[in-house]
């Protein structure tokens, strides 16, 4: 099935009966050629771009619950690639420009809107490390725009410019960032996958690796043993737990970010906004909630779901940054379970096992690479070397001294 | 989550910071052979469970310590928690005795 407007026309005037569902639910094969573990938006990415960009046939995308109903369906929907490190910018505005022709190469509306992402800063030292991420944007061919308070004014009038402790002085926008419904995310590359003869099988838990000689050819899953020359694991806040079955150890912790959502309201904030002086971050979906967040919680978990030192924390920081916002109430809260890294940078490698490969350690920031990152991983298992804009997320970084810390904050992933 | 302080009772954990897994306790052994190996995975390894986790938390807006806490990952129930100084002593008269016996 395809959509396009004369679809829904047509659709329209004839009962929408001949919508169909947007992908099958087919049983899993006994063998693939290469398995996906993982059905999040990396996960159905990678088995895209193998269809699509590397020509490859006979690919299962394993996801344990639903599709959807990981970080892909959880997060706060920014993209952006607004990063200081080559390493990271690179591939990021990569990522950027795959979102920009998303909805034509997966025929589907992601409702993708770059309607700015804004971050203010508030002193001289502050504006001046924004003046340089900006210029390390623009040499990676990004776009980055600073503003003075005056425009910032005329853009967002009702934020608190006049604070006696943290006035805004500025923001470094990036007019190409916005935002993207995260669940049509989903929802678009398993269509544009399955199309191209992807098995997408859900409430199929991986289980088990069968190891051999050092060599990955199957795993044991809920629904059953199934072979593969390749295997693929993209699971993002699980990674270690899976990792684990295969005898490996992750340089990642598992974290809970929280994410908010106000009553609706009308059109009244129409970019994205981030807080330099706190943790806060703010954007309106379409529906009209303020939907925000903050920080991490900070400490190990698996739960879904974060404690109320970090509700205060986010709610501070919107009353600080918008105190307008105090009048508003929250409808909805809801946690995600993130692989933060010991570098706060992504691994997209090979392991050393033969036949297993590794996709993980995203930590908050994971949903506006999903192109990029099903991109390269795609690549790596199709051409068993690395994407150019993925050179850096190897494994072996931390032993070699590379890493990839945007914030210099060394090894402590609740600091990233 | 409320961490049962040994001396101070039951404390919002919004009054410590947190570390990592208790583990970090277990420095290696700079001198021996494999010490560059050992350090990578202290430094940058972790076993990341879902289920029980020995961690440590700092009572910073409280009394100071460091405190090793066993908390479960998926229910953040809270089991156990004791001062990093007595589990770090029980560790050091461990490795003296097994050493006195070998
Ligand atoms: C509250 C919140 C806000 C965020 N906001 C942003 C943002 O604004 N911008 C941004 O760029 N990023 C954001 N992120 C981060 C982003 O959502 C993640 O980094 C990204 O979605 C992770 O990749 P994924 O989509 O593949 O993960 P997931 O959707 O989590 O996919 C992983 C999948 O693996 C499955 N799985 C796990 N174990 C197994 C198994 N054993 N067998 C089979 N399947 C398994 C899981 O069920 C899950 O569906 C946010 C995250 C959270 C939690």
């Amino acid at each position: 099935m395809s959509y396009s407007a004369f679809r829904i026309f047509k659709e329209a005037i004839t009962g929408h009966k001949g919508w169909k569902p947007v992908w099958r639910k087919p049983e899993p094969q006994l063998n693939y050629d290469i398995i996906i573990v993982g059905g999040g938006g990396h996960g159905l990415a990678t088995a895209h771009y193998l269809a699509s960009k590397f020509d490859k046939k006979r690919i299962a995308v394993l996801e344990k619950g639903w599709i959807g109903g990981g970080n892909v369906g959880r997060n706060t929907t920014i993209i952006r690639s607004n990063y200081l490190l080559n390493d990271n910018e690179g591939f990021y505005e990569f990522s950027l420009k795959l979102w920009e022709g998303l909805e034509q190469d997966v025929n589907y509306n992601a409702m993708v809107s770059q309607r700015g992402v804004l971050n203010l800063y508030h002193s001289d030292p502050q504006r001046d490390a924004y003046v340089r991420r900006g210029n390390a944007m623009i040499l990676n061919g990004a776009d980055a725009k600073l503003l003075k308070a005056d425009a910032v004014r005329s853009l967002y009038p009702f934020l608190n410019f006049d604070d006696a402790r943290f006035p805004i002085m500025g923001g470094l926008l990036q007019p190409r960032g916005g935002t993207v419904r995260h669940d049509a995310v989903a929802w678009g590359y398993a269509h544009a996958a399955d199309k191209r003869g992807v098995d997408i099988i859900e409430n199929c838990e991986v289980t088990g690796f069968d190891i051999q000689n050092g060599c990955c050819v199957g795993v044991e899953t809920s629904r059953g043993y199934i072979g593969a020359s390749k295997i693929g694991v993209a699971v993002a806040g699980n990674s270690s737990r899976v990792m684990a079955m295969a005898g490996i150890r992750l340089p990642i912790e598992s974290h809970v970010l929280q994410a908010f959502v106000s009553e609706g309201l009308k059109p009244l904030l129409d970019g994205v906004i981030t807080y330099g002086a706190g943790h806060f971050y703010v954007s309106q979906s379409d529906k009209g909630g303020l939907v925000f967040g903050g920080d991490i919680d900070g400490y190990n978990t698996y739960a879904q779901r974060g404690n109320l030192p970090v509700v205060e924390d986010v709610c501070e920081g919107g009353m600080s940054l918008m105190p307008m916002i105090g009048k508003a109430r929250i409808l909805r809260m809801w946690g995600g379970n993130v692989d933060m890294s010991m570098d706060g940078s992504p691994i997209i490698d090979k392991t050393d096992i033969k036949g297993l490969y590794f996709n993980g350690g995203w930590c908050y920031g994971g949903f506006k690479a999903t192109p990029a990152s099903g991109y390269s991983f795609a690549h790596l298992l199709a051409t068993d070397t690395p994407h150019d804009t993925a050179k850096a997320y190897r494994m072996d970084r931390f032993t070699r001294g590379l890493m990839i810390d945007e914030k210099g904050m060394g090894a402590q992933p609740n600091l990233h | 989550m409320i961490i049962n302080h040994p001396t101070l009772g039951p404390r919002d954990s919004a009054e410590f910071t947190y570390l990592g897994d208790a583990a970090l306790l277990r420095r290696p052994n700079p001198k021996s052979e494999t010490a560059l190996d050992d350090f990578y995975s202290y430094q940058y390894l972790r076993d990341n469970p879902a289920g029980e986790h020995r961690e440590l938390w700092y009572h910073e807006q409280g009394d100071r310590s460091w405190l090793v806490v066993t908390r479960n990952t998926v229910t953040h129930d809270i089991t156990k928690v004791e001062f990093a100084r007595d589990v770090k002593q029980a560790m050091i008269e461990k490795a003296i005795i097994k050493r006195a016996k070998s």
